[in-house]
């Protein structure tokens, strides 16, 4: 059956932290520790790089 | 205390769809759409141009529709649709409300007034700079306040993700780790950030050029962090369409990964590294060390490489998988040849796998590489490859999901059900030919973003091969055999919208089967079975064919130095 509600959502509750999730399931269930890597290394190794490999370009006499 | 939020219960899978989502989910398809059309436009004038014997546009106007083009579908309606996954992936998957709805129409408006601005630029006809706007070429101010006004509106939109992510864990609207299909569009979203960051970095200055602020912009420095931008954005592509492909595998079959975990880091690879590849633009420049080229169009860009050829195998997999387990398991390929082959969802995901694989993959790792790059550099080789990926992937990856976008969100039976069937089929076959025909032309030496091939006012008259013209003229036509696949796709969507059968809200579409285990798209959970030799077969044929194309790249490249 289909509904067509306006509900409460399911409030937060406190609940015990699992003790043992891999430190690589941990990393990949946090999107923002994802998003700081995915702008940090094509910044590094793409832009930063890049543009001081630019700026050292002697310039013509 | 939750908030209060409005949803329907999906009749086919059961999940809650937050009607503030669905409305944008809506808006940002329909968009998306009509932009498709008007670049699909100008890109059929484009290639009638560039058909010899036709020759259809004076140079003015060949530039203008070139430049129309790159926007209109390199960057709008790619970025609407995606916005469109954004939401769906987020809050239609995670049963959660979204965030921020207020933000999200604020994002939406944005964009389309940034996107009608560029484009009443371009058609003023002083901004027919192409998609790439490189510095001298100067356009119109207004030309780059639009498209800085669509990617703030896409931040937006992204920035809505990320706080549905959170409410969704919040609330707990569902277990443990977000399904697979979330996670990929995580990843598009991640990359999106990346892209837009850079394209304000660069345009912003670049606007304050066009009205006499800034005095001057460096070329290279330009062309370096635009590429950051402008590669980028085709990398939210390939994210967001590999979240399609497990997406439609899940709604159509009820596949699940073969393992969540490896499918989870292959898209974690392209979190890392699928950026870097924007460093095959500037393989030919001076100014810039092999260092640098190599490491990331090569060291790093493989690893992304890698990632796209675990989905490659894991997509077809899952499917053959959940095929086996409903006793599809005579001889090889039972599971293939008996899968719904008339459902344009699932035959438009998999030509989207197999062309974006052959075609535009393989051919992107041999334009990665800083040797053979320099066979076909700017020729019109580069188009023939990102229409392999954006095109023949994204493109017909994203079209295919619309057909189930239709029935479940826009609750509409789809119309004209001989033409979705074979549309697939038309625009994918069309975009293969494009694609494949415009790189034969380019490793024949043809140029891109040329008016003329014949080179009929040059004061040194140069031919190409006669090869290069027949190669060009193919590509005309399959060009219009991939508009017919598009008006079909317009005609087929656009009609059902608005004139099809309106589904009640416990009725079930006819068209295309959505079985009940479809419901395993908003789970976690891995199929965890290797009994897939099928795939197997066709992951072992993908890689001879790879390493014979790279093999005979390097010949082509032993031909143009001989070393004896």
């Amino acid at each position: 059956m289909s509904e067509n509600n306006n509900v409460d959502a399911p409030t937060s509750e406190e609940a015990p932290e699992p003790e043992d999730i891999p430190m690589m399931q941990r990393l990949l269930d946090n999107p923002f520790v994802l998003l700081v890597l995915g702008i940090a290394v094509p910044a590094v190794f793409y832009i930063i790089w890049g543009i001081i490999e630019i700026t050292q370009i002697p310039i013509a006499d | 205390m939750g908030k209060l939020f409005d949803y329907r219960t999906c009749p086919t899978t059961g999940l809650r769809v937050d009607r503030a989502a669905e409305n944008l989910i809506k808006a940002n398809a329909v968009v998306a759409i009509v932009f498709l059309a008007i670049g699909g436009l100008f890109g059929l004038l484009v290639a009638l141009t560039r058909w010899p014997a036709v020759h259809f546009l004076p140079a003015d106007w060949f530039y203008l529709a070139l430049t129309a083009h790159g926007f209109d579908v390199l960057l709008v309606w790619i970025i609407f649709f995606e916005m469109a996954v954004l939401y769906f992936a987020s809050a239609v998957v995670l049963n959660s409300r979204l965030a921020g709805p207020k933000w999200a129409w604020t994002g939406f408006g944005l964009m389309l007034v940034g996107a009608v601005t560029t484009n009443v630029a371009v058609l003023q006809g002083g901004s027919s700079v192409m998609f790439t706007s490189y510095v001298p070429m100067m356009a119109e101010p207004h030309f780059y306040l639009g498209v800085i006004l669509f990617a703030v509106g896409a931040l937006l939109g992204c920035g809505v993700f990320f706080g549905t992510l959170v409410v969704a864990k919040r609330e707990k609207t569902y277990e443990g780790s977000i399904p697979l299909v979330t996670f990929g569009a995580l990843t598009a979203a991640i990359i999106a950030v990346f892209t837009i960051a850079s394209g304000a970095i660069i345009l912003i200055p670049t606007l304050l050029w066009s009205v006499g602020l800034v005095s001057h912009i460096d070329p290279l420095i330009y062309k370096t962090i635009w590429w950051a931008m402008g590669h980028s954005s085709q990398q939210i592509n390939v994210a967001a369409h590999v979240a399609v492909w497990y997406a439609i595998a899940a709604m159509v079959f009820g596949a699940k990964p073969l393992s969540e975990k490896i499918s989870r880091m292959a898209f974690l690879m392209y979190i890392l590294f699928l950026q870097l590849a924007s460093a095959h633009h500037l393989l030919a420049e001076p100014g810039l060390s092999s260092e640098w080229k190599i490491f990331n169009t090569s060291y790093a860009m493989y690893l992304a490489v890698l990632g796209s050829m675990i989905h490659g195998l894991s997509v077809p997999g899952a499917i053959e998988a959940a095929q086996r387990s409903r006793g599809l398991t005579k001889g090889m390929f039972e599971w293939l040849r008996k899968a719904p082959w008339d459902n344009p969802a699932f035959s438009g995901m998999f030509m989207s796998l197999v062309f974006f694989g052959f075609i535009g993959g393989i051919s992107g790792v041999v334009m990665g590489t800083e040797q053979i790059n320099l066979i076909m550099h700017n020729t019109i080789y580069v188009p023939g490859h990102f229409h392999g990926t954006v095109v023949a992937g994204t493109t017909l990856a994203f079209m295919a999901i619309t057909y189930l976008l239709v029935p479940l969100i826009f609750r509409r039976e789809l119309m004209m059900k001989k033409i979705a069937r074979w549309q697939p089929y038309v625009f994918g076959f069309g975009v293969a030919g494009i694609s494949i025909f415009m790189m034969g032309a380019g490793t024949l030496g043809v140029s891109r973003r040329h008016w003329d091939m014949t080179f009929a006012d040059a004061v040194l008259p140069f031919d190409y091969p006669a090869a290069a013209y027949l190669m060009m003229t193919l590509n005309g036509i399959f060009a219009i055999l991939a508009a017919i696949g598009g008006i079909m796709f317009v005609v087929v969507v656009v009609g059902s919208v608005f004139f099809g059968k309106k589904l009640a809200e416990d009725e079930k579409p006819s068209y295309p089967e959505v079985p009940p285990e479809s419901v395993a798209v908003s789970h976690y959970g891995s199929s965890e079975t290797l009994k897939i030799p099928g795939t197997i077969m066709l992951v072992s044929i993908f890689f001879v064919a790879f390493v014979l194309y790279y093999f005979v790249n390097w010949k082509y490249l032993s031909e143009v130095w001989p070393l004896s």
